[in-house]
This record gives C-alpha cells, structure tokens and sequence, in this order.
C-alpha cells in the first residue's frame, strides 16, 4: 500500500479521458487499496477518481459511509461507471483534492441512475439521490478529463433567477 | 499570479464607475504594467455602475500605482482608492450556512435579518442582494453564505420572527462536497 501523488491543477494530465478497465485481477485490487489509502489520507473527501493519482483507467472511489443522515450505499468501488438516467437539477458548493484551497457552486442531477462494475467485475445498478449523486456525478467528470471548475457557475445568475421564475 | 510574499504588500483596490465595456481589462493592464500582483477579487455592476475589489500586490510604493492608474481612471471617469490590507492569500473560510431571504422590498430588511443573524453569532462570508419583481411591486432578495456553529433548526428559529414582518426566510447547510 502507498499514498499515491495527487495531480494538481494545473497539471494537464487531469484533462485526459481515462480508459476502460477490462482485466479485474490482482494489480487492479492493489491499485485500489493504494487509490483508497491515498483518498483516506487528504483532507476529507468522500470520492477520488484513478485519474487524479495519474493512473487513467476508469476506476472510482466513493465513500459517504460517515454521512448517516444523507442517502448513500456506503463505501463503493465504481469500476466503468456510467449514468444511465437524470433527472432535476441542483446548486452545490464542491471542492477538490485536485484544486486545493478553492471551492466553487456547480449545477448537478439530483437524481441519476448509475451501472458500475465493482473490483471483481460484477455489474450493479444504483439510484442515487442529492449529496451521493452529486459526489459520483464529480468523480465521473474526472475520468473524462473534466473538472468542478470546468462547471462552477455565478451564484448571483443561477440561483435568483430560479427563486424568482419558481 | 504568484503566491509572493509577506503580508504587507498587499493593498485593496476599490474601484466604481459608469459600466462600460473595457473596464476590466484597462485597469488590470495598467496594474500589471506597473508590475502588480492581483489576489482576490470581487466584480460586479450594480445599479448601472461597475464596481471593483481588487487585492492587488506589489513591492512599489503605492504613489506609483495610483499614478499608473490615472490616466485610465481619468479616461474611463472611474474613482479608485487604494488602502493597505492586512492579510493577504489562503485565508478562506468555509460557508457551512446559506440564507435566502425574500419579500416585498422596504427598509430595513438587511439590518433585521443580519441584526438576528449577528446574535446568533453567524459570521457572514457573502452576501449578494438584488431588487426584483416590477417596478410597482418591488422584491428584494438576498443570499447570504457564512458560517455559524449553532444548529440550522436554532438560526431558523432565531429567524421566525421575520416571517410576521412579512419576509420569507429559508436557512439550509451548505454542504461542501471534496471530490
């Protein structure tokens, strides 16, 4: 196990488009273990993505197991993630271990449906809502090279707009 | 922009005029010909006027950024001040609350909720407050972003209070995703 360096803004290697996984085997559980140690060790994300570590193969982390009071299915391994359904729209203040010391307001789904392979290349189904969706919606755009800042929007512009055309 | 540096040799920059397009870039010209640094900044137009908060760094003596910066203010009619700041980059702190406020416009608004959000000791970080709705009928809104340690079920009960005064008040967390 290692913590793995994480690329910075604004490394260039953050914009490439990550590859699909396709053999489930044993270098692919220690990257994992490594990804996990490495997340574990910043300070307190709830997703990383391969590709933030320089390793571009489309795997992520996701972990809202401390959050009790908001929907999530615990700690997942997200392997060839893809979102199959959206659905609403949200306001939301996100940060990155990729852009330290900055945080931004970025518009995601509040709801998506999700199919993701886990670490053994079994394939599962999630619907996810609110906070969770958000974190795997943040975590997907790293695998296509995209960042929160790529999102981040005026709160002046959005949200009163949508308090006054409610 | 580069992180220089000791505290001191920032300066805030406070800058309004009529909106006109080319503000922005004239006056970030003229700074970084001078050989400024810029920090933090906040830019918006209110009202028809375009206003500047610009934390600007530099080792010069600040007779000479004022001087670089004449002739642009004097072309452009802006009015400018420039005031030492203590502190300076990476001083961020996290809203951890948001408070919308709306209802039909009147005085004293801002001074009730924030007087209420004060006691609370709620430290506001952002707030940003528009008029909206028709001229006859005008609404003022606003959004602020702070943090406070109390409960959001306490600041909403603290707030009830502007409800009779017939103002609407929604407080909810902001809930800061690290991705």
């Amino acid at each position: 196990m290692a913590i793995l360096d994480i690329l910075k803004l604004p490394d260039p290697r953050l914009k490439q488009v990550s590859e699909p996984v396709e053999s489930f085997d044993q270098a692919l559980r220690d990257f994992i273990a490594d990804l996990e140690e490495t997340r574990l060790a910043g300070p307190g994300a709830v997703g990383i993505a391969a590709p933030q570590v320089g390793h571009f193969q489309r795997v992520v982390i996701l972990d809202l197991s401390g959050r009790p009071k908001t929907p999530n299915h615990g700690r997942l391994v997200l392997i060839n993630p893809e979102i199959t359904h959206w659905e609403g729209f949200a306001m939301g203040r996100e940060g990155c271990l990729s852009v330290p010391d900055y945080t931004g307001n970025v518009i995601r789904a509040t709801q998506i449906r999700l199919k993701a392979q886990d670490a053994d290349g079994v394939e599962h189904q999630y619907e996810m809502e609110g906070f969770e969706a958000r974190a795997v919606q943040h975590e997907l755009d790293h695998l296509d090279g995209l960042l929160f800042v790529d999102r981040v929007v005026s709160r002046r512009t959005d949200l009163y707009r949508r308090k006054v055309y409610k | 922009m580069t992180v220089t540096d000791t505290l001191s040799d920032w300066n805030l920059l406070t800058l309004v005029g009529a909106d006109r397009p080319g503000i922005v870039s004239r006056v970030t010209r003229a700074l970084y010909e001078c050989g400024c640094n810029l920090g933090e900044a906040s830019m918006i137009r209110l009202g028809g006027n375009f206003t500047i908060m610009l934390m600007v760094s530099s080792t010069r003596p600040d007779a000479e950024i004022l001087d670089a910066l004449a002739p642009v203010a004097r072309e452009l009619d802006l009015r400018l001040h420039l005031d030492p700041l203590s502190g300076g980059l990476h001083q961020h702190l996290m809203p951890n609350v948001q408070v919308r406020v709306t209802g039909a416009d009147r005085a004293g608004i801002v001074a009730d909720v924030t007087e209420i959000l004060a006691e609370q000791g709620f430290n506001i970080l952002e707030l940003d407050s528009d008029v909206a709705g028709e001229r006859e009928r005008p609404v003022y809104i606003m959004n602020i972003q702070g943090y406070s340690d109390r409960t959001i079920e306490a600041l909403a009960d603290a707030l009830v209070p502007m409800a009779a005064r017939g103002v609407s008040v929604d407080v909810s967390p902001v809930d800061l995703l690290i991705g």
